[in-house]
Formats: C-alpha cells, sequence, structure tokens
C-alpha cells in the first residue's frame, strides 16, 4: 500500500483514535493495544496515524534516528560523531511506523551481524534490526497475540527497558529502543500474557459500528479512496493537518500543565476501588489524562479529563473475575459513576 | 430444492466465478464448499476457463512453512554462491494468480493471518534469516471447503476478505455441466477480459446493500464493501452502463446471503419501523454531511424528495429479497435453531493442523547454542547458519576445501517448553435431575476453575450432555471469552446420557494426549445416569453402561475427578469415580473454591 487511508476520514471509533492521539502526544503513556472485531479498521488507523504524525529531527545517519540533544542514551555511532563534530548534522525525517510481520525471525528482530559485509569487505558490523528502526517511532504488530513465544519474550523485555541489548554471533551491541508498541487483535485467538499486557499503556474495544448511516459511510470513504487514493487524500488533508497541528501543539504544552492534587486523589481513589495492581496504572493513568488536557488545549487537568481516558488506561489491567459476566471496561465505567455522581 | 431453484442457484455459483474471474485481487477470493470429487473439478476446470490461460493457479501445502511462504534463505543456492541467496516464497510467486487452499477447514490460524495479513497489504513483508525485503503480492485466494461438522470451520479472518461464498453440495455433476454449457451460450461477446473501470454505485444503491446486510445480521463492513464492488462488476458484466437493482440483487445474492446471521425480519415490520433513508441523513455528524454534498449533489436532491424516498425503500426491499431467497436452505435451519447453536463453531477453537514435533509441548523457536539434554539440534537451521560463511572459511588453511565448514556458533538448537500444557475437560451434566438441582452452581465452579486455568494458560474445553446426547460445545481453546460465552449458553432439561459424556471425554481426552498434551477429565454430574449408550432410557443398563464408560477411563490412565453436584452425596457418583479411579468430590460439601483447589492440585 503506497498511500494510508487519511486519519480523519476514518468513521467513528474515536475510542481508538483518541488513544493513538494520546500515545502520540505523550509516548511516556506507553503503547496502545487495540482488540476488536474483524475489518473495523485497526490496521487502517495505525497506518493512517504514521502518515499524520509531525516529523522528527535526527542525526543524520545515525541507523537509530537518535534526537540531537539526546542526552539519556547516546547511541555509538552520535559518540562517535560527537568527538569529531562540535554540532551534529540534523534532518527532519518521518516518525518511523515499523510492521512486525508474523513469521518474523530473532535476527531481524533485534539486529545480527551483516553477513554481506562480514564476506565482501571482512568487516564485522552490525545491522540493526527492526528494535533499531523502530526507535523514536511506533512498532506494529498485528495480530498481537498468534505473535511466536520467543519473539513476545524479546520485546517485553526492550519495550521496558528502552534499551536493546545484543550478544551474539560475537557481537556485543546496545542501543536505544525506545518505541511505542501498538498491537491489534481479536481477543477470540486467545489471551495475551500478562507481562505483554501491561506493556500496553492503553487499551481499547473496537467494535463494528451498527447504525446504518456509518456503515454506509464506511462503504462510501472506502471506496471513493480505492478509486481515486490522491484525491481523496487531497479532500481530507486540511483536517489531517489540523490534527497534526494538535499534535504539535499538545506536545509543546504538555510539560507546563499542571495537575492538582485533586485530581491525584481522584485517580488514586479510582484505582484503589478498582483493584488495579501497582502503580503503573495510576501513572499511566495521570499521563494520559494530561495528554488529553494538552489535546484539549486546558490550562489544568480536570476530572473531566480523568474521566474520558480512564476506562482505556484501566481497562486492561484489571484483575480477571471470571464470575462477572460484564466486560472490564463496563467495571470501569461503574466505578466512574460511583466517584462522579452527575 | 426444486428445479428452478437448483437452476438458479447454479447459476449464481458460475456467475460468482465469471465474475472472481475478471478480478481475482480485488475481489479478495472464493470460498468452494464442496467434498472433492468431479462436481468440484468441473467448477474449478471454469473458473479456470474464466481466468483465461495467462493464470498459473499454485497450491498451498497446509504444513509449508514461514520460509516458503514468505521466502527466506535459499540453502543450497547459498552454499553454492558463498553468500546469502534469498529465495522468495509462495506469496510473492503467486502474484497476479491464484493461490488455492485445499482443505481450507484444516488451516491453522497462524497461517490464516499470516495470508491475511499479506492480503490486507498487498505485498509480501520479509524480516527473516538477515533478508529484510518487500515484493508485491496481489492474489485471488480460493479456499476449497470440505467441512463434514461444525468443529471444523475455515479461519474467520480469511471468509471475512473474500467476496463470494458458493456451496456446490447437492448439484449433480450432470447440472453443473449443462449449466455451463448454458452459462457460455449465454456470454456476452467480447468476453475477453477488458480491464475498464465499472459504473460508480450511487448513494440509494449502497443504502440499500447497508441496509440489507443489517436486516441479515452481516456484521463485517468488509462484505459491505464486497456487495457493493460485486454489484459494480455485475453491471460491467451485463455491459451495463448503470448499476441497476438488478445487479444490486446479484450482489445481495452472491455475498450477503451466504454470510447471513439471522432471519431478516418480516416485510410488514421492516415497513413500520421508521425506515433509515429518512434519519440517516441528518444523525450523520456535519463533515458527512457536507460531503455528500460535494459527492453527489444529484443523489442528495434526490434523497430530500418523498417520490424517490419510496423508490429508495423498494430498491431496499428487492435487494433484500433476493438476498433471503438466497440464504442457503440448511443455513436458515441453523439460524432457527437459535444463536448458542450457531455460535459453537463460528469461533477459532483448536481446529486445523498442529505442528509437529518430535518433543513434547510446543516449540519455543531456534536459537543459537550448543544442543544439551533440554534442548536438541536443529540440523536445517544450523545448516542454513553456517551456509553463508562457507567461503570465507574455505579461505582459511585450518579448514580443507571442499567440506562443509560447521563452527561451534552455528549451532542452532530447538527449544521446547519443558512442562506439557495440560488441558482440562469439562463434561457438564446438564440434564434435568441436574439442572433442577444446581446446573446455575456447577457452571458458577467451571467458571471459577476457568479463572485458574487462565492464570496457568491451559486450556480448557466444555462437553455438556442432556437428552440422548454429549456434544463437545467448545473445543480446546485459550480463550476465556469463548468458553464462558459456551457455558452461559447451555440449556438444561433431559436425560442424564453420562456413558455418552464419558465416552466423549475419553475421546477428547485420547487426541489430546495425541497432541502431547496431558487431558485432566472433570465430570461434573450427580451420577444418576438414565441413557445408556445407545440412546434408549433406562436407568438399570444405563448405570452398567456409565460404569464400564468409567472403567476405559481408568484403564486409559487418564486423570479424571467427579464433582457430585446432587443435593446429598450420592452413591451413583462415588460408584462413578471409583470405577474411573478419580477423585471424588462432592459440591455440597466443596465450596466452589474448594473444587478449584484441588483441581489445581492435579493438574
Amino acid at each position: 500500500m503506497a498511500v494510508a487511508f487519511p486519519f480523519s476520514a476514518i468513521v467513528g471509533q474515536e475510542e481508538m483514535k483518541l488513544a493513538m492521539l494520546v500515545s502520540t502526544v505523550d509516548p511516556g503513556v506507553g503503547g496502545v493495544l487495540v482488540f476488536g472485531d474483524r475489518g473495523t479498521g485497526k490496521s487502517t488507523a495505525v497506518r493512517a496515524l504514521a502518515a499524520i504524525l509531525p516529523k522528527m529531527t535526527a542525526v543524520v545517519g545515525c541507523p537509530y534516528a537518535c534526537a540531537p540533544d539526546d542526552t539519556r542514551s547516546r547511541c555509538e555511532f552520535c559518540g562517535q560523531l560527537k568527538k569529531s563534530q562540535a554540532r551534529l548534522k540534523t534532518h527532519l525525517i518521518p516518525v518511523p511506523v515499523i510492521d512486525l510481520p508474523l513469521g518474523v525471525t530473532e535476527d531481524r528482530v533485534v539486529g545480527a551481524l551483516d553477513l554481506e559485509r562480514a564476506l565482501s569487505a571482512g568487516v564485522k558490523a552490525f545491522e540493526p534490526g527492526l528494535l533499531a528502526r523502530a526507535n523514536r517511532g511506533f512498532l506494529y504488530i498485528d495480530e498481537v497475540n498468534l505473535l511466536e513465544d520467543h519473539i513476545v519474550d524479546l520485546l517485553i523485555d526492550v519495550a521496558a527497558s528502552g534499551e536493546n541489548v545484543v550478544e551474539r554471533e560475537g557481537l556485543s551491541v546496545q542501543h536505544p529502543a525506545r518505541f511505542v508498541l501498538v498491537g491489534s487483535g481479536n481477543p477470540e485467538e486467545g489471551e495475551l500474557r500478562p507481562q505483554l499486557l501491561d506493556r500496553f499503556g492503553l487499551s481499547v474495544d473496537v467494535k463494528t459500528p451498527q447504525d446504518l448511516g456509518s456503515r454506509i459511510e464506511v462503504v462510501k470513504r472506502r471506496d471513493a479512496f480505492e478509486r481515486d487514493p490522491q484525491a481523496f487524500i487531497e479532500r481530507w488533508k486540511k483536517e489531517d493537518n489540523k490534527i497534526r497541528r494538535r499534535i504539535t501543539v499538545a506536545r509543546e504544552r504538555l510539560e507546563s500543565i499542571p495537575v492538582p492534587d485533586a485530581v491525584l486523589e481522584r485517580a488514586a481513589e479510582l484505582c484503589m476501588k478498582l483493584g488495579t495492581d501497582g502503580l503503573r496504572g495510576e501513572l499511566t493513568l495521570m499521563r494520559a489524562a494530561r495528554a488529553y488536557a494538552a489535546i484539549q488545549g486546558a490550562k489544568e487537568v480536570m476530572s473531566t479529563h480523568l474521566k474520558t481516558v480512564a476506562t482505556m488506561a484501566l481497562r486492561h489491567r484489571l484483575r480477571r473475575n471470571p464470575l462477572d459476566d460484564t466486560g472490564s471496561g463496563v467495571r470501569v465505567e461503574r466505578a466512574l459513576s460511583e466517584l462522579f455522581p452527575v | 430444492m426444486r428445479q428452478d431453484q437448483i437452476d438458479d442457484a447454479l447459476n449464481d455459483a458460475l456467475l460468482a466465478a465469471a465474475l472472481f474471474a475478471r478480478n481475482p485481487s480485488r475481489f479478495g477470493g472464493i470460498r468452494i464448499v464442496s467434498s472433492a470429487g468431479p462436481v468440484r473439478d468441473c467448477y474449478l476446470d471454469f473458473l479456470k476457463r474464466c481466468l483465461g490461460p495467462g493464470v498459473v493457479p499454485r497450491k498451498l501445502p497446509l504444513n509449508i512453512a514461514d520460509d516458503r511462504l514468505f521466502g527466506g534463505l535459499d540453502l543450497s543456492a547459498t552454499l553454492q554462491a558463498g553468500r546469502p541467496i534469498f529465495n522468495r516464497g509462495l506469496l510473492a510467486e503467486v502474484n497476479g494468480g491464484l493461490l488455492i487452499v485445499p482443505m481450507a477447514e484444516r488451516l491453522s490460524r497462524g497461517l490464516a493471518a499470516r495470508i491475511a495479513a499479506v492480503m490486507d497489504r498487498r505485498r509480501v513483508y520479509v524480516q527473516r534469516d538477515g533478508f529484510a525485503t518487500e515484493s508485491t503480492a496481489e492474489f485471488g485466494l480460493v479456499l476449497l471447503d470440505e467441512r463434514v461438522t461444525d468443529d471444523e470451520q475455515v479461519p474467520a479472518e480469511l471468509v471475512d476478505r473474500i467476496t463470494f461464498q458458493v456451496d456446490l453440495e447437492g448439484f449433480s455433476y450432470r447440472s453443473l455441466e449443462d449449466a455451463i454449457d448454458l452459462f457460455a451460450a449465454a456470454l456476452p461477446n467480447d468476453a475477453s477480459p477488458v480491464r475498464v473501470d465499472p459504473p460508480e454505485s450511487d448513494d440509494g444503491m449502497i443504502h440499500a446493500l447497508c441496509s440489507a446486510a443489517m436486516a441479515l445480521g452481516v456484521d463485517s463492513l468488509r462484505a459491505l464493501s464486497a456487495a457493493k464492488r460485486v454489484s459494480e462488476q455485475s453491471a460491467l458484466w451485463f455491459s451495463r452502463l448503470t448499476i441497476t437493482p438488478e445487479d444490486a440483487a446479484i450482489a445481495a445474492r452472491l455475498v450477503l446471503a451466504p454470510r447471513a446471521t439471522r432471519r431478516p425480519v418480516e416485510p410488514e415490520e421492516t415497513s413500520s419501523e421508521p425506515q433509515p433513508p429518512a434519519d440517516y441523513a441528518p444523525s450523520d455528524n456535519d463533515r458527512t454531511q457536507s460531503e455528500q454534498d460535494s459527492v453527489n449533489d444529484q443523489s442528495d436532491s434526490a434523497l430530500d424528495e418523498p417520490t424517490s424516498l419510496e423508490n429508495l425503500n423498494d430498491l431496499d426491499e428487492v435487494v433484500l429479497g433476493a438476498a433471503k431467497a438466497a440464504i442457503p436452505a440448511g443455513l436458515l435451519s441453523q439460524l432457527l435453531s437459535g444463536p448458542t447453536m450457531r455460535r459453537r463453531g463460528s469461533g477459532s477453537g483448536r481446529s486445523g493442523v498442529q505442528q509437529k514435533s518430535g518433543l513434547r509441548g510446543r516449540p519455543l523457536g531456534v536459537r543459537s547454542g550448543l544442543p544439551s539434554g533440554r534442548a536438541r539440534l536443529s540440523v536445517i537451521d544450523t545448516l542454513r547458519a553456517a551456509a553463508p560463511w562457507q567461503k570465507l572459511r574455505a579461505g582459511s588453511t585450518a579448514y580443507p576445501l571442499g567440506r562443509l565448514t560447521i563452527m561451534a556458533e552455528d549451532f542452532r538448537i530447538q527449544r521446547f517448553k519443558a512442562r506439557s500444557e495440560t488441558t482440562t475437560i469439562f463434561a457438564v451434566d446438564a440434564s434435568g435431575s441436574s439442572a433442577l438441582h444446581r446446573l446455575a452452581e456447577a457452571k458458577g465452579a467451571v467458571e471459577l476453575l476457568l479463572a485458574d486455568c487462565y492464570v496457568r494458560r491451559d486450556q480448557v474445553a466444555v462437553i455438556a450432555f442432556r437428552g440422548k446426547r454429549a456434544e463437545v460445545i467448545l473445543p480446546p481453546t485459550r480463550s476465556l471469552v469463548r468458553a464462558k460465552r459456551s457455558l452461559s449458553g447451555l440449556p438444561g432439561g433431559g436425560g442424564t446420557p453420562l456413558a455418552m459424556a464419558i465416552d466423549a471425554s475419553l475421546q477428547l481426552a485420547h487426541s489430546i494426549a495425541r497432541r502431547g498434551e496431558t487431558p485432566l477429565i472433570v465430570m461434573l454430574t450427580d451420577g444418576k445416569a438414565n441413557v445408556g449408550r445407545d440412546g434408549e432410557p433406562g436407568r438399570a443398563h444405563a448405570q452398567v453402561d456409565a460404569l464400564r464408560a468409567a472403567q476405559q477411563v481408568a484403564i486409559c490412565g487418564f486423570a479424571a475427578m467427579v464433582i457430585d453436584t446432587s443435593p446429598q452425596p450420592s452413591e451413583a457418583a462415588q460408584k462413578i469415580a471409583t470405577e474411573m479411579h478419580a477423585r471424588y468430590l462432592p459440591l455440597p460439601y466443596a465450596g466452589a473454591a474448594e473444587v478449584s483447589r484441588f483441581v489445581k492440585a492435579m493438574a
């Protein structure tokens, strides 16, 4: 697929779109897990997101697309450059959205010895894998619950540490791999490992729209896009640009938005009520609420922001209770309505 | 079926092939439900004839490995060339052609998901064996569905992505041949595939298809787009300049009817409801409205006029009527029997090919490392790792020329999960005697056990028995969602065919054991059998049969437990447990938590 469907032209699925925007504005929120019906545009949305992301500044030639002012972790490449140059050359590049296809092998995920170079020039060089390419961007796994266990193990570790450590074929390489994990799948294919589930900051359920109006609209837009993708993209360009600007503005404002103590208390109360494990849920909830407030252009985080993102931030962190037939999303909402009576 | 109905169905099946052949990759694919035989061969020949001579179909073996599917390192070429050589996979090779999947109902979920991903992107995206490449892969999928029972289903993600579904069961070879002759005679003269853009659907047509889909319970949005494409292709096929109601009706028959999940509401009711055309436009958001304006002023103004509104309703009815008439007979009877019955097979389950391994447990992939007691050498992967190096190594003096040089770092080991998985089979007594007492409690206990299974990542299967049958209502799965659903829809009442239930559990246990997993049978019953193996009622011989079946379990040595669901511990259940060499647990004393603790201890 050469061109992506415009993000703003996706009919409905507001929760999914919001979750993606939130994790774009603050990658610290963690990834997004999209579970739901077939044919609801899960993959379409991810590819569309790639097209509207504002470009990022990266060091020219760096295989990990490091930011020039990144002091947290410096890759070897940039370290070498820094010694010889006072100022690093930079350029604007699109934010990487990397596919992790099913059937991927370990060497391509973590990176391996560059065989061509080893054979032709006798150089022991590291050929970065998908984790390297996803640095500072998004790593997208479609059908995440069908991913092989040993690949999942690799991801779990790297997603937590933000660093990929390669010890193989006589190589010893360490490079930054901070990415936002985006997974999609169908719950009928089986459950996710709890550890992997935990790496996703937000989780949304998507359903096929049931009202005739939106269903017709989906078909019409899909058709218009297939007939003339360029014209269709052109028609939605303004809307897409609007979203892109909102992301840029929200990112700039993010750090300056305060979280009042009252809201913090509310968040803690909510997590306690739901019995979510550990602090991660609370932290994610706060960050997501702040990112959402930034998107909304609010001066500070309010409880309405908290309410909007609570379901997606906590849904997958509840303890399973098989005797309770209601979905975990409903349970979050029930707790919310108790905490925030209208 | 009457003769004219058969003729219509045959003609539709042929039309489906003809339309599909016009642009296989755009339509995604076709599912052909039929046992192997001359009828299917004849139909496939017809399909190939429609495609023309240029297209060579490729077959997809069910056991295909990822390196052949996507592409990967070519071992022999790499050894010869002394550098890594890439070998294109089947999905890249079939570009522009047809991919035929025999026994599609046995397709594994993993393979189906891989194919689906490639179909979505129309490209193969390879990240394997040190290669990172992409190539175009546009193909039409032909799913040959030979299912006999509901337990076997073509993976839903593929069915969702294809357009056509035809059922050849019930057609005779003669009638198919005759129909093909008739069809070919009626073909337009210029049957050569001219690729022109089909006419565009107007809003009314899309509306009719979408509302027909809703009435039939067709949930998938992909099916809607597929129906629209078919109506357009049909107009082109019949050399019509605009899409007529006839084309929409064809789309409804070919695409929507086979996907129906409910019987449409009778027309009286439909017309009494406020029909969507009047209210669907205002319910859309502003953006949609303005878009509609810009897209098609004509149709928009047409929508406002009351006269054309009626036309729209007429069209809706034509389309829905066509779809209704084309719903397969078997499907309708299934629909009548209620949603719980239908739901059973619709999900994933574990049908399909299991990867056979020499060791027990699931393979965990290949890693570099030295073979040891717990890890086995994977010869092919070791060779693959060593192959690209041969030229380099041959240059050094330490190794003689003309031999494969394999060094310690090349060794690849296949890892397996050490502990084999447990699959817990719940045989739930849903008979009248049990239902009266505590079917609900039994369900509760099972659900609690399910939670444990979830924590341990075990699989569960559920067998329900009542009346004269015991059936697997949930094949082994790890999905808690499905297990819960299958339990909540479980009706109660009828006799207690205990012997049948034990037999069914035993059979399932055997098949689980054959896969290298460990079965655990949990019977929830009051032990009061009153239906024998032969389905005949009668307490005495039913008890004898049940005890005999129980002995079989003991002989086979499967772990089992009997949870007595009668109000007081019953002798009957105790006896069954003894014969089965099973642990006996009366529910009145053991609470749900207790039961769960015991199962945990046994698994």
